[in-house]
């Protein structure tokens, strides 16, 4: 098994040890018992160790494994396992086959990696208000690299659709790597043996042992996409579709994410808030420049159109009541036919959501009088739980879908206006002097999103970028660091790293700081 | 009932001579102690001996049926105290605890014990929580044996070692009238293994016959004159006993090479490492698979005391000798030291020269170490490739080191600490940062991320305690300390409440009841809600929290409401009154909860009876993937997912399949005044006909709206982008 070859006991060479590195929850004891008992069957003298205590709720946990065939006398074993010794390193899942690595226990040459390809996202990685997920390429691409064989597929998604675990799918990729001295067969009879759920346990076994590896790794699947499709009153699809070809003249490039922009757009709103979003887009590309793939155009598409949808009560009531949410909030709460789903919505209006969804006029009203508004704001401000599988509720949430022939005079559309307004000004104002600034511009308007604070605290990360590149423009590196303090931005909900950032480009511009 | 059951296992418990026990170590330790006539067995659960406790715990039946007395005591103070059940009579003791933590607790009593010593064998189980998987400070449990003078073995880590150091304690402990601690490891606890069975053996005397013939002898208890005989005894009777059936009984082992070459050199090390020293010596071509070894080895069985002259006796005719010992101080190093200067032996003594001062002793430290010292003391007994590895280590690939983020233990799905923290959070961005003391237990996974809530932690039940300074009446802020249900009772009450009321402090003490034990594997505690047939249950918090004299308290049924834990936090941060303001936030141990609950839902649905769960879901659509809901929970089933829509650039919050329904989600959403896009699925399985009737009523005139509202409107489905 091992390259021992300063060993002078040739019996050394056939200690078997095997690593496994899982989430706490993951069924690592059971996987590693099942080892235990197949070595025990298969002829081998057998010990099993693992960490026990806090490490089981949810963090990474080690178990460790060292077989040699059965004789008259007993083997000394090691306790852990040791970097650069392991045969067998079972990772359950991605960043932990990464971990192993990185603590040495994966060596080119002598490792088989089983490792499951899917993730489980730790705190740091989800609590990001950008993305802060590890790249899986790269985490595929270097497991693999440091192991001398490598069994890699998603082995969650394999159990998942077995009813059983992924203790279960690992066990079979250890039985379809083949480096255990052992036949399927015997697997399948510890498994039997076990006496607890059986039947799926060996269905996920059998589903990743006879696992077709079309690719090395399968990256995480995307969702299939549906063919587009529109269905409505005869008016109104003759509308979009004469609406849908005047996409065909934005440029190639910028083609396909104007159509899913103009989509989003209509269904916000209507077929003339798309004809609006496509006036924006055709003065873009009139700005724009082939020499550069038209990369104003594809970044306004996108951003334009998400800066329409704004996101108000008037969408969230809407989404919430449509036919297609119930269809699928069944089938992401795995409902059999005969099921009934009760469903809360839980809602916080504040003063501030309400002033904004009255009329333009009366809202800025209450906005200008501090007293009138805490008036409201106390009336209103509270959490709401609405059943939207009651009638009540659901028709609750259906007036206030109403309103959305309505929007344009709202309040908020015409602060929303305003803030594109001034994203698209500012752009526009820098593409004849630096087209790469311009469309860093554009993308800024990723910085606003969220509700109420969050929604509030984006809102000044946007205008500190913003003012920003007044200092920046000019430079030849402008663009870059637009791109670099947007990417800061998005690190943390307090907006330290941008100010972080921001601090160093007045720092080189030699621009003092602002009067607090 | 605890998290882990042994029910099965126990059963092997019932084995005797003739037969193979295959088990993990905790439940060998548990049949030797049955082997070798245990009158008495008490502890307190904590890693990495949780579950010895909980083999005990299972096992009561057997162990009664022996005439074996068990307790769970109530901190490792009690256990300890508990050993004076073997200071006049000849009966067998063992408790058990973690260390060094539980030592530390449990010292007041283990100190008077060894001053009187003892007549019956009384040993201490010790899990020594060292090194990797460790949850608590670093630090060596042989300072204790030092100064109480109480022997201390480190077997060998094989279940057949290990089996039969329990009978050797026992012996050594009646042979030296001292009691002796028996150091496991971690990875010895959960070591599967097999040993050659032998019988169980009933106590020679039980408690409940020294109960019926009570004795007592002046001479044994910790007063003066008494105590300072006991000193005078320690060293003149006890100690030369204890030498003298180590060196008899031979519990030290020393392995000679059958290569006569290396009989110079010579490794000596704790008998708790010699798998680890064995592979490094078969990672370097001077050991067999079964421990055959080229280099003379003095195994320590026994780490305390040293036995001068079998270490003389083997250090004899040797130049270069290796001491292989965990951890700092290097006791035992500085010991051998002595003993060759006294002797005058010239013999170079090395330890942690080629060692690291301090850590553990993982396989790659023993390999280098020893390496490192043959090739200074004997490179000739080295086989070239050891000499000169021609293989560069190995370097990880640079990038993947960026990849892969820390995956710190933390609160389980559903966890009612979580809200808990989620309030403290929303009430910090409120009314300012706090000076917050944690203690020990689940609740201190608050200190990681997205919480980062507290700023210390001193020990179990100490919460309150460590926040004592903190008592300013002229300071505009109120100090907050957190403390465990467990922490509580084991001594809590006291220590950090009792003390509260008499200092008159005005600081702010939560004490998050979650029912269990849950931290140490959800072992019941005097006020878990369980019905436990061999303990008392059911005693509230909130009593003896009134009856120590703390005249605000706020009990909360359901930590999930985060707006009732935070304005209730708030109150008391703001409160003119003065003395300790008490908050106890109630809810069970999700962990508990579940595996109480879903076999039950399980067989309900089974069964065709009505029965209802709770899932949260995420519309996706409503979503923008700001992560601040996230922010407010890390729980495990809250997590990510990248729409396929190319007009997204983040990932929107997702909830996964093992959600339970807790309710944090929404409450969360509602007192941080989230964004919408959670809703709570309550899904009626194998409903009522009047559930049916109710919901084809409701869902006929839903569905009639949204047709006629989907055939006014552009439905878009699929995608083109």
């Amino acid at each position: 098994m091992n390259q021992n070859q300063a060993s002078p006991d040739p019996t050394l060479s056939d200690v078997i040890k095997i690593a496994i590195l899982a989430v706490g929850g993951q069924g690592g004891g059971v996987l590693t018992n099942w080892t235990a008992d197949l070595a025990a069957k298969g002829g081998y003298d057998v010990q099993t160790t693992s960490v026990a205590g806090v490490a089981q709720r949810t963090g990474a946990t080690v178990y460790y494994i060292e077989m040699a065939p059965k004789s008259d006398r007993r083997p000394v074993f090691a306790q852990s396992p040791a970097p650069g010794d392991v045969d067998i390193m079972i990772a359950a899942e991605l960043v932990e086959a990464g971990r192993a690595v990185l603590r040495g226990f994966v060596t080119p040459d002598r490792t088989t990696l089983i490792a499951s390809t899917h993730r489980i996202l730790a705190v740091s990685e989800k609590m990001v208000p950008g993305d802060g997920r590890s790249d899986v390429d790269i985490l595929a691409q270097d497991i693999q690299k440091s192991a001398l064989r490598s069994v890699c597929f998603d082995m969650d998604s394999i159990a998942l659709q077995a009813k059983s675990v992924i203790s279960s799918s690992l066990f079979g990729a250890l039985a379809k790597s083949r480096t255990l001295p052992f036949d399927p067969s015997l697997y399948e009879e510890v498994i039997r043996a076990s006496g607890r759920g059986v039947d799926q346990s060996l269905a996920a076994f059998r589903a990743a042992l006879n696992y077709e590896e079309t690719q090395t790794v399968s990256p995480p699947a995307s969702p299939k996409k549906g063919i587009a499709s529109v269905t409505g009153p005869a008016p109104l699809i003759a509308a979009w579709e004469d609406l849908s070809k005047r996409v065909n003249a934005i440029a190639p490039p910028a083609r396909d994410i104007a159509r899913a922009g103009l989509r989003k757009v209509v269904d916000y709103q209507d077929i003339a808030y798309g004809a609006e979003y496509l006036d924006h887009l055709f003065a873009w590309q009139a700005k724009d420049d082939e020499h550069y793939e038209f990369k104003l155009t594809q970044t306004a598409a996108k951003y334009i159109a998400n800066a329409m949808c704004y996101d108000d009560i008037i969408r969230v009531a809407d989404l919430k009541t449509r036919a297609s949410r119930n269809t699928r909030l069944r089938k992401e709460q795995g409902l059999s036919q005969d099921e009934i789903a009760e469903v809360t919505e839980y809602f916080h209006p504040r003063g501030e959501e309400i002033c904004a969804t009255l009329p333009a006029r009366l809202g800025a009203w209450f906005f200008a009088r501090p007293k009138a508004f805490a008036r409201l704001d106390r009336l209103v401000n509270r959490g709401r739980r609405i059943r939207t599988d009651r009638l009540r509720g659901y028709l609750l949430l259906r007036f206030l879908g109403i309103l959305k022939p309505y929007r344009r005079a709202l309040y908020r559309h015409q602060e929303e206006q305003a803030h594109l307004s001034k994203l698209l000004g500012t752009a526009a104002g820098y593409v004849k002097e630096d087209y790469a600034l311009a469309v860093e511009i554009l993308a800024c308007q990723r910085l606003v999103k969220g509700y109420s604070d969050t929604h509030a605290r984006g809102h000044s990360k946007f205008a500190k970028v913003l003012d920003s590149a007044e200092i920046l423009h000019g430079r030849e590196d402008a663009s870059d660091w637009i791109s670099r303090l947007r990417a800061a931005a998005l690190k943390d909900e307090a907006g330290q790293e941008l100010d972080g950032a921001i601090k160093t480009v007045r720092s080189f511009t030699n621009t003092p700081e602002p009067a607090a | 009932m605890a998290e882990r059951s042994f029910v099965k296992e126990v059963e092997h418990l019932k084995i005797g001579a003739g037969e193979t026990f295959r088990g993990e170590g905790i439940l060998a330790i548990t049949k030797a102690l049955l082997e070798n006539g245990v009158g008495y067995v008490a502890g307190y659960q904590g890693s990495p001996i949780s579950h010895l406790m909980d083999v005990l715990a299972d096992a009561q039946d057997i162990l009664s049926d022996l005439g074996v007395h068990f307790e769970a005591s109530a901190s490792e103070a009690t256990a300890a105290a508990t050993l004076a059940a073997s200071v006049h009579y000849p009966i067998r003791g063992a408790v058990t605890f973690k260390s060094t933590v539980g030592t530390n607790v449990a010292s007041d009593a283990l100190a008077n014990l060894s001053s009187g010593g003892v007549t019956g064998g009384a040993i201490v189980i010790v899990g020594e929580d060292y090194g990797e998987g460790s949850s608590i400070m670093q630090e060596r449990s042989h300072a204790f044996a030092m100064k109480s003078q109480i022997w201390l073995l480190d077997p060998r880590p094989n279940l057949p070692s290990i089996v039969k150091s329990v009978g050797d304690a026992f012996a050594l402990s009646e042979a030296s009238n001292t009691p002796v601690m028996l150091q496991l490891r971690i990875k010895s606890c959960h070591m599967l293994g097999t040993f050659e069975a032998r019988d169980n053996r009933r106590p020679e005397m039980t408690v409940k016959d020294a109960l019926e013939a009570p004795k007592r002898d002046i001479n044994r208890i910790v007063l003066p004159p008494a105590s300072f005989l006991h000193e005078q005894e320690k060293v003149t009777k006890r100690r030369p006993a204890a030498i003298e059936f180590i060196k008899t009984q031979k519990l030290n082992e020393v392995f000679q090479a059958a290569n006569p070459k290396a009989s110079r050199i010579g490794i000596v090390c704790q008998g708790g490492l010699y798998n680890t020293v064995i592979r490094a010596l078969q990672r370097l071509g001077l050991s067999s698979l079964y421990g055959d070894v080229d280099i003379p080895l003095y195994v320590l069985n026994v780490t305390y005391p040293l036995i001068d002259d079998e270490f003389l006796e083997f250090a004899k005719d040797k130049t270069d000798i290796l001491v292989i010992e965990e951890g700092y101080p290097d006791y035992i190093e500085q010991e051998l030291r002595a003993i060759l200067h006294k002797a005058g032996v010239p013999a170079r003594l090395r330890g942690k020269d080629p060692f690291p001062t301090a850590g553990e002793m993982t396989g790659m430290v023993m390999h280098d170490g020893i390496r490192s010292f043959l090739k200074d003391s004997a490179p000739e007994i080295l086989p070239d490739q050891a000499l000169a590895p021609n293989a560069p280590a190995q370097q990880p690939p640079p990038r993947l080191v960026t990849q892969v983020p820390n995956r710190p233990p933390s609160f389980c799905v559903g966890c009612p600490e979580r809200p808990i923290f989620a309030a403290t959070k929303l009430v910090e961005q409120e009314l300012g940062q706090h000076h917050i003391a944690g203690d020990i237990g689940c609740h201190l996974f608050s200190i990681n991320a997205p919480f980062d809530i507290g700023a210390t932690t001193m020990g179990y039940g100490l919460g309150a305690a460590s926040a004592a300074a903190f008592n300013d009446k002229t300071a505009n802020r109120r100090s907050i300390s957190f403390i465990g249900d467990g922490g509580f009772w084991h001594n809590g009450l006291t220590s950090s409440v009792g003390n509260a009321v008499f200092n008159d402090n005005d600081g702010v003490i939560v004490i998050v009841d979650n029912y269990y034990s849950a931290a140490t594997g959800g072992q019941d505690i005097l006020s878990s809600r369980a019905e436990n047939t061999t303990k008392s249950t059911q005693h509230p918090i909130k009593q003896a929290i009134e009856g120590i004299g703390v005249k605000w308290v706020r009990q909360i049924d359901h930590t999930y409401d985060v707006g009732k834990v935070q304005a209730t936090l708030k109150e008391a941060l703001t409160t003119p009154e003065t003395g300790p303001k008490v908050i106890i936030a109630s809810s069970e141990c999700m962990l508990n909860r579940q595996r109480r609950e879903k076999p039950l839902r399980a067989k309900a649905v089974a069964e065709g009876r009505r029965i209802t769960r709770t899932r949260f879901g995420v519309d996706e659509d409503i979503c923008t993937g700001d992560h601040a809901c996230i922010r407010l929970s890390g729980c495990p089933s809250l997590s990510l997912k990248q729409l396929d829509d190319p007009l997204r650039d983040d990932p929107v919050a997702h909830i996964d399949e093992n959600c339970v329904g807790c309710g944090n989600c929404g409450e969360v959403a509602d007192a941080a005044v989230l964004c919408p896009s959670f809703y709570q699925a309550e899904v009626v399985s194998n409903p009522t006909r009047w559930d049916r009737i109710k919901h084809q009523l409701r869902q006929s005139i839903i569905t009639w709206m949204q047709h006629r509202q989907d055939k006014r409107r552009l439905v878009f489905s699929g995608s083109d982008a």
